[in-house]
């Protein structure tokens, strides 16, 4: 046991603390332990990520022993998410400290409540814990998406707030009822305990199964949940939205991991069957309206937002076809959806500071200043995330798309995915030309001077994703070792609970 | 007992879907109360009803389940602090919309 695994929640927390308590501080000196605590972060991610390629760890909180404690586990998805989560939080605060953080008081400590939250409900082993820790994240998702102020932001930010308490109500219920029926929240525990369920309560198990999912979908935007999502993420700004691409993921992540870990026990009838049957359609058809949204968007915020329920769409298609091998290929997606997605974010407010008018409106066509620098990092990135070659979006949708094909009933995935991947070309490249081509020179007399280190940040992000093309061997190896690690949950409970709990049946407290 | 709580339950979930459904804050900011209100008391029961015993083990034959008691309360500070949050952001909403609708405007004002 290392206590290193407590302080991807520890540090946020004490530098959030310490960014209230001197919110007097001058905005400078706010930035410094803002960066130096994201930074750290990023640190203990690779230490995460390295750690977790020998085997399971387990954090016993105040060193309470199970079933009473609350458990922290890292295993190889946890790793690699809490090492995305801090990459990504660092390039936003990096952004947000070129001006953005100005706007509202608080956002650095908002900012590292939020990095608190993501990191806990990474991290956790206990149901109940990962409530507590959505709670954290989503509400300092609140006031980061109301920062700054506005109509907009008020109107997007009231139904994004209410449709999220209602999940939290839900997830409550569901809570409710797996206590109700198997006396423990340990995940571990939990898992052994629901496979071994007499068949009279396996329905309300199935019950709790499906709150649950109706839960993570409302974070991870599938179909009937997703509407809150173009709003939100449009009106707040550009290093929050940057930021809030990570958010769907952890809907995601929650998903993978209490479905295959939790339900996946049981190996002769899982009780996740019932619930990827219903996960399939509805993935495919996001997957879909992404692709109409970012066809139809006004602006390039919006066509952002699209673009982050269409990855969402695809990476819960994938894993509802419940393989390994498809499930190693979605989690290399899921890298390069989050950083890209993250990029266009913050791509749309470079550009809309150059232009002359319009701010992101793609009906507008305004001079802009810079349009070589600018065109560049918008032909990389759209080609990016169109998954056209060389970079990250063709290796992982093809490594996607060649995994798939020994599935049944691959060709929904492929037909759909393919014509997604058309629609974001046509749409990306009209976005592009009517931007970069149309517009006269500028002339305008008020001198726009493009900040270098915004575009700086920016480009490492999308270095990112060709980082991830270059070295993408290594990274696919990994993530194949994850997935398999995930499909054998027996290895997971043994790690936390110890291999006489698994013979015996559960813990007695 | 037992009948008398779901009976409970039922009637405050129901109030409180209906009223999350209406179209104005208030109403809406009423119905995530009452649903709230319903969860932690749905909480609670998962402990199993029991009526006379502590949650201590041994002072009495029978004891409470003192875990959903800690989670309930756990529910009820956080349910507590979004409704407070909710209260204030829909109060900003309406002063900055000049409407309390949950869209920010009412779509059929303009009809005849």
């Amino acid at each position: 046991m290392t206590h290193l695994m407590i302080l991807p929640v520890v540090i946020p927390m004490l530098a959030a603390g310490w960014l209230l308590l001197n919110h007097r501080a001058s905005i400078g000196r706010q930035r410094v332990w803002s960066i130096l605590s994201t930074s750290a972060l990023v640190a203990l991610g690779v230490w995460a990520v390295i750690a977790a390629q020998v085997d399971f760890h387990t954090y016993w909180l105040g060193n309470w022993q199970p079933p009473f404690g609350i458990v922290l586990v890292l295993d190889r998805l946890s790793a690699m998410m809490l090492l995305l989560a801090a990459l990504l939080a660092l390039f936003c605060v990096l952004y947000a400290s070129r001006g953005s953080d100005r706007e509202g008081p608080h956002f650095h400590a908002l900012f590292q409540f939020q990095l608190m939250g993501i990191n806990g409900a990474f991290l956790t082993g206990d149901l109940f814990n990962l409530f507590v820790f959505f709670e954290i994240l989503l509400l300092a998702s609140y006031a980061l998406l109301l920062h700054g102020g506005g109509r907009a932001r008020s109107r997007a930010g009231l139904h994004y707030v209410v449709i999220n308490l209602l999940g939290s109500a839900l997830f409550l219920l569901a809570l409710g009822i797996l206590y109700g029926l198997t006396g423990t929240l340990n995940m571990a525990d939990l898992a052994i305990r629901i496979a071994a369920a007499s068949p009279d309560d396996q329905t309300l198990l199935r019950g709790a199964a499906l709150l649950l999912m109706v839960v993570f979908g409302i974070k991870a935007a599938i179909l009937p949940l997703l509407f809150w999502l173009p709003r939100a993420y449009s009106a707040s700004s550009a290093p929050v939205a940057a930021l809030f691409a990570i958010m769907t993921k952890v809907g995601f992540y929650a998903m993978v991991r209490v479905l295959l870990i939790v339900f996946g026990l049981d190996s002769v009838q899982p009780l996740n069957a019932d619930v990827f049957l219903w996960l399939w359609p509805l993935a495919l058809i996001t997957l879909g309206l992404g692709a109409v949204g970012i066809l139809g968007a006004a602006s390039l915020r919006t066509m952002a937002a699209y673009m982050v329920i269409l990855s969402s769409g695809l990476l819960m298609a994938s894993f509802a076809m419940a393989e390994a091998t498809i499930l190693a290929a979605s989690l290399f997606y899921l890298l390069h959806s989050t950083c890209l997605a993250a990029v266009f974010f913050l791509l749309a407010d470079l550009i809309g500071r150059q232009r002359a008018e319009g701010y992101d409106l793609l009906s507008v066509t305004a001079p802009l200043t810079s349009r070589w620098v600018l065109g560049t990092l918008f032909l990389v990135s759209a080609v990016s995330m169109a998954g056209l070659p060389p970079f990250s979006g063709f290796v992982s949708k093809a490594w996607l798309l060649q995994n798939a094909i020994d599935h049944p009933q691959y060709l929904w995935l492929w037909g759909i995915t393919l014509v997604a991947g058309l629609f974001m070309i046509a749409a990306l490249s009209r976005a592009g030309s009517g931007w970069f081509w149309k517009p006269e020179p500028y002339t305008g007399r008020q001198r726009r001077r493009l900040d270098p280190a915004r575009v700086a940040t920016v480009s490492v992000l999308i270095g990112i994703s060709a980082a991830l093309a270059l070295f993408a061997a290594p990274v696919m190896d990994y993530m194949s070792a994850t997935a398999s690690q995930l499909y054998q949950p027996s290895a997971y409970v043994e790690a936390v609970l110890g291999e006489t709990a698994l013979a015996k049946g559960g813990l007695t407290p | 007992m037992e009948l008398m709580f779901s009976v409970a339950l039922g009637i405050l979930t129901s109030c409180g879907v209906f009223l999350i459904l209406r179209a104005r804050t208030f109403s809406v900011v009423l119905g995530l109360t009452l649903l709230s209100h319903a969860v932690n008391l749905f909480l609670f029961s998962m402990g199993r009803l029991t009526s006379g015993a502590p949650a201590i083990v041994g002072l009495t034959p029978t004891s409470a389940d003192p875990l959903p008691q800690a989670l309930v309360l756990t529910a009820i500070v956080i349910s507590f602090a979004m409704t407070a949050f909710v209260v204030v952001l829909s109060l900003k909403a309406a002063v900055e919309l000049r409407s309390d609708h949950v869209d920010g405007e009412n779509p059929n004002e303009d009809r005849p």
